[in-house]
C-alpha cells in the first residue's frame, strides 16, 4: 500500500466505516420484527423473511404503477410505500396469526414447520403471481448516487436513508415496548400469561397484535431493501439466516440485545470482509458467533423472564 | 400462442431454413412413408407415425427459475416453429417439460424419468454447471442425448451432450483479450459468486492474465450466492485501483453489487468493469441505470443487427408477450432443437447413435446470433461480442471477433 498517501487512506478508512454502520442498520431492521415475535412470543416464525418480501413486493406494485400512472410522483412515492408495506405485511400477519399460529403456542417445533410450510406457500403465491424473475423498483433520483463530503469520500445515499429508516423504526419499537400501554400488557403477557389473564388483560389479542406488528415491521425491512437489491420470489430465504443469526446471537426477548448483535455481527463481518475474501468472512463471523453462543447459550444479553 | 407465431411466419413468408447438407429438399416434403417409424426409430424412442417426443428440463421454481424461464421460452418457440415447418422427418414435436427445481439431485431424477419413462429422443436443458454435471452420468448410462444451453468454463466434452453455449476460450479469454489489447489494462480485479462456475472460470482467467497478457491479478474474491453487502467489496477494489473489473458475480447479487458500484461513485464512466454473467434477463432487473458504461462478454446480444436476430425478436415478442427480453443463454437455448433437427434429417433416423454421427458439420445459417457450425468436439463454432450497456437496459455492440471461434473446451496450459 506504499503508493497511497494519507489522505486516501483515512478516505477509504470512513467508507468502510460506514459500510459497517450500513450493514449494521441493514441487520437491525431485518431483526426488529423477527426479534419482537421470537422474543416476546417465542414463535420461531420461519416465514419471516416472506414477510419481507411482501414489503418489496408492495414498494414495487406502487413504483410501477407510479411509473405507469403519476411519474411526477416518482420522487416521493417511497413515503407512500414504507407505510404501506407495513400494512400489507400487517395485515397478512394479522390473518395469519388468526388462522394458523394461535393453534401453535406452547408448541414451538410444530410452529416452526407451520411457518416453513407456510413460507413454501408464500413462496409459490409470489411466484404465480409476480413471476419467477426477479425484479427491482425504479428509485427516485435522489436516493441515488452518493453524498461526497471531501473529493474522495463517496457515501451512498441509499446507505444513509436506510440508516435513517432504522433508527425511526427501533425508535418507535423502543416506545411502545416501553412506554405504551400495548408494550405494558406485552411485557406482562411474557411476564406471567395467567397472571396478566387475571387481571383483565386479553392476552388473545395482545399476541395477534404482536405478532401482527412484527411482520409489520418485516415489511417496512422488505420496502428499505428494494433500494439495495432486486426482489424474487424466494428472496426472503436469503434474509432469514442473518435474521435469525442475529436474534439469537442477541438473547432473545432483548431490544439491547438485538442492537448490539447487529452491531458486532455488521462490524466484524464488514472488517473482516474487508482484509479478507467475502465468504471466507462469512465463516469467520458464524464461527464467531458459535463460539460465544456455546459459552453463553442464553445470547448477549439474556432476557430475565421467569417461565 | 402457436397461431401467433403461424401468423407471424405467414406473415413474413419465412422460416429458418437449414443447411442439412446430406439430405435436399424442403422439411414439408418429408412424407412418413419415406421414414417408416420401425426405421427411423429402432431403439424404442417415443416416436409415432405423426409424433416425436422429446424433453425440456429446466428449473421452473426455485432461485435459478429467473434465469432459466428465458430457456424455456426459447425452446418451447422454436419448436413451435419446426412444428409449423412441417416437424422433424414428417413428424410434429410433443414435448415433456419437467421441472429440475433448482436441485441437481432433482436434475439427474428428471432426467432419468424423461430417458426411462417417456422415452425421449432427446433433452434440451440444464442451466448451472452443477445442474449439468448431476445430469452427466443419468445421460451417458442411459445412452440419451443432450442439448445445454449455456455459456459454461469447458474441460468437458460427453459423447451424450452437444454445447450450443460459447465455453471458456469463446468468452473469458476472447474478452480478456479485448481488455488487454483495447482498453490497455494491465492490473485485473477477479470478483464473483462462490460456486463453481466463477471459480473456475477466475482459474482460466488468472493463468490467461499472468502467462499470455503479462498482466496482474491485484484481487480475487468470492462471496456467498444471494450476498448483498457489497460496500466492504467496493472498497477492497478501491484500494487496489485495478484496470479492469471483471465480474463473474450472478443472479440477486449482481443486482446489489452494480447498485453499490454506483452508489459508491464507480460507475461506467470511470470504472471499467466487464462482466461474465449480466446479460438482458439481469440488466432488467439491476436496472438499465446502474450499468451504463459497462461492458459484458457474450455471443449473443438483443440488439444485434442482422435479418435472422430481428425475425427471432419479433418471433419471440409474438410468442411470450412485447416485454420480453433476450439474454445470451435464451438465444442459445433457441438453436438446440434447430441443431438437433438437421442432425436427425441428416441421419434420417432419431436413434440417438445415428444423430450423434451425424452432428458434426451441421450448419445453421439462419441463427440469431449468426452462422454457427457444430464441431467435432460437439460445441459450437461462434462469435465472440463485446457489449456496452446503455441506460435502456440493451447494449451496444462494440466489439466481434473477425471470424468464429473454433470451441476449445481443453485449453493448453490451462
Amino acid at each position: 500500500m506504499g503508493d497511497f498517501t494519507t489522505e486516501e487512506l483515512l478516505a477509504i478508512f470512513a467508507m468502510q466505516g460506514f459500510a459497517g454502520l450500513s450493514l449494521f442498520s441493514v441487520l437491525l431492521l431485518m431483526a426488529l420484527g423477527l426479534a419482537i415475535i421470537y422474543g416476546q412470543m417465542r414463535v420461531i416464525n420461519m416465514a419471516h423473511g416472506e414477510f419481507m418480501v411482501i414489503g418489496a413486493y408492495t414498494t414495487y406494485f406502487i413504483s410501477t404503477l407510479v411509473v405507469s400512472q403519476a411519474p411526477w410522483f416518482l420522487d416521493y412515492y417511497v413515503f407512500i410505500a414504507v407505510p404501506a408495506a407495513f400494512l400489507m405485511a400487517f395485515i397478512v400477519g394479522w390473518i395469519v396469526e388468526a388462522v394458523l399460529i394461535r393453534h401453535l403456542y406452547h408448541r414451538p417445533l410444530d410452529t416452526l414447520l407451520a411457518t416453513w410450510g407456510l413460507a413454501l406457500i408464500m413462496q409459490q403465491a409470489f411466484r404465480s403471481i409476480f413471476g419467477a424473475r426477479e425484479v427491482s423498483v425504479r428509485l427516485p433520483s435522489w436516493l441515488q448516487g452518493s453524498y461526497q463530503p471531501t473529493l474522495m469520500i463517496d457515501i451512498p445515499i441509499n446507505g444513509i436513508a436506510i440508516m435513517v429508516l432504522t433508527l425511526f423504526v427501533t425508535a418507535g419499537v423502543a416506545w411502545m415496548m416501553y412506554r405504551s400501554r400495548w408494550g405494558l400488557r406485552v411485557r406482562c403477557t411474557v411476564s406471567n400469561r395467567e397472571m396478566s389473564g387475571a387481571v383483565g388483560i386479553n392476552t388473545r389479542s395482545v399476541d395477534r397484535l404482536t405478532f401482527a406488528v412484527g411482520c409489520g415491521i418485516a415489511g417496512i425491512a422488505g420496502a428499505a431493501f428494494t433500494t439495495i437489491s432486486s426482489t424474487g420470489p424466494t428472496s426472503g430465504a436469503l434474509y432469514i439466516v442473518d435474521t435469525f443469526l442475529v436474534v439469537v446471537f442477541g438473547g432473545a426477548g432483548s431490544l439491547l440485545g438485538t442492537m448490539a448483535s447487529a452491531f458486532s455481527i455488521a462490524q466484524g463481518q464488514s472488517i473482516l470482509e474487508f482484509f479478507i475474501s467475502g465468504s471466507m468472512a462469512k465463516v469467520l463471523t458464524l464461527l464467531v458467533v458459535i463460539g460465544i453462543l456455546m459459552l453463553r447459550p442464553e445470547g448477549l444479553f439474556a432476557s430475565k423472564v421467569r417461565r | 400462442m402457436t397461431q401467433g407465431v403461424r401468423r407471424f411466419l405467414a406473415g413474413r413468408g419465412m422460416a429458418l431454413a437449414l443447411s442439412v447438407g446430406v439430405l435436399a429438399g424442403s422439411a414439408g416434403a418429408y412424407a412418413n412413408q419415406d421414414y417408416p417409424t420401425d426405421q427411423v426409430n429402432t431403439t424404442g424412442l417415443a416416436v409415432t407415425d405423426d409424433t416425436v417426443t422429446v424433453g425440456i428440463l429446466q428449473s421452473l421454481t426455485g432461485t435459478m427459475a429467473i434465469s432459466e424461464m428465458g430457456a424455456v421460452e426459447a425452446f418451447r418457440l422454436a419448436i413451435a416453429q419446426i412444428n409449423e415447418e412441417g416437424g422433424v422427418l414428417g413428424r410434429q414435436i410433443e414435448y415433456v417439460l419437467e421441472d429440475g427445481a433448482s436441485d441437481w439431485p432433482t436434475f439427474a431424477d428428471r432426467a432419468r424419468k424423461l430417458l426411462r419413462q417417456d422415452n425421449v429422443a432427446t433433452i434440451f436443458g440444464g442451466y448451472t454447471s452443477a445442474s449439468r454435471q448431476a445430469m452427466l452420468p443419468v445421460i451417458e448410462r442411459e445412452n440419451g442425448l443432450l442439448f445445454y444451453p449455456t455459456f459454461y468454463e469447458g474441460m468437458e466434452q460427453s459423447p451424450n451432450v452437444v454445447y450450443t453455449g460459447q465455453e471458456a476460450t469463446q468468452q473469458t479469454i476472447a474478452a480478456l483479450n479485448w481488455l488487454a489489447e483495447e482498453k490497455g489494462a494491465e492490473t485485473f480485479y477477479l470478483i464473483g459468486s462462490d460456486y463453481v462456475w466463477p471459480r473456475t472460470t477466475n482459474n482460466i482467467a488468472r493463468t490467461h492474465i499472468e502467462e499470455v497478457l503479462g498482466g496482474e491479478v491485484v484481487g480475487e474474491d468470492y462471496y456467498a450466492l444471494g450476498h448483498t453487502s457489497f460496500g466492504s467489496a467496493v472498497n477492497r477494489v478501491r484500494l487496489r485501483r485495478p484496470d479492469a473489473i471483471v465480474s463473474t458475480v450472478v443472479g440477486g447479487s449482481n443486482v446489489a453489487f452494480f447498485r453499490q458500484l454506483n452508489a459508491s461513485g464507480l460507475n461506467g464512466s470511470n470504472t471499467l468493469l466487464l462482466s461474465l454473467a449480466t446479460s438482458e434477463d439481469e440488466v432488467l432487473g439491476i436496472g438499465g441505470e446502474n450499468v451504463e458504461g459497462f461492458y459484458s462478454a457474450y455471443k449473443y446480444f438483443m440488439s444485434l443487427e442482422n435479418e435472422n436476430n430481428e425475425a427471432f425478436v419479433a418471433a419471440f415478442k409474438e410468442m411470450h408477450g412485447s416485454d420480453s427480453v433476450i439474454g445470451d443463454n435464451t438465444q442459445a437455448a433457441y438453436l438446440g432443437p434447430w441443431i438437433w433437427k438437421a442432425a436427425v434429417e441428416r441421419a434420417g433416423s432419431f436413434d440417438v447413435d445415428a444423430v450423434n454421427d451425424n452432428l458434426a458439420g451441421i450448419e445453421l445459417h439462419n441463427a440469431p446470433e449468426g452462422y454457427v457450425r457444430v464441431h467435432e468436439n460437439r460445441h459450437l463454432w461462434t462469435r465472440a461480442r463485446i457489449g456496452k450497456w446503455n441506460a435502456d437496459g440493451q447494449a451496444t455492440v462494440v466489439w466481434e471477433s473477425d471470424d468464429l471461434i473454433e470451441p476449445d473446451p481443453f485449453p493448453e496450459g490451462y
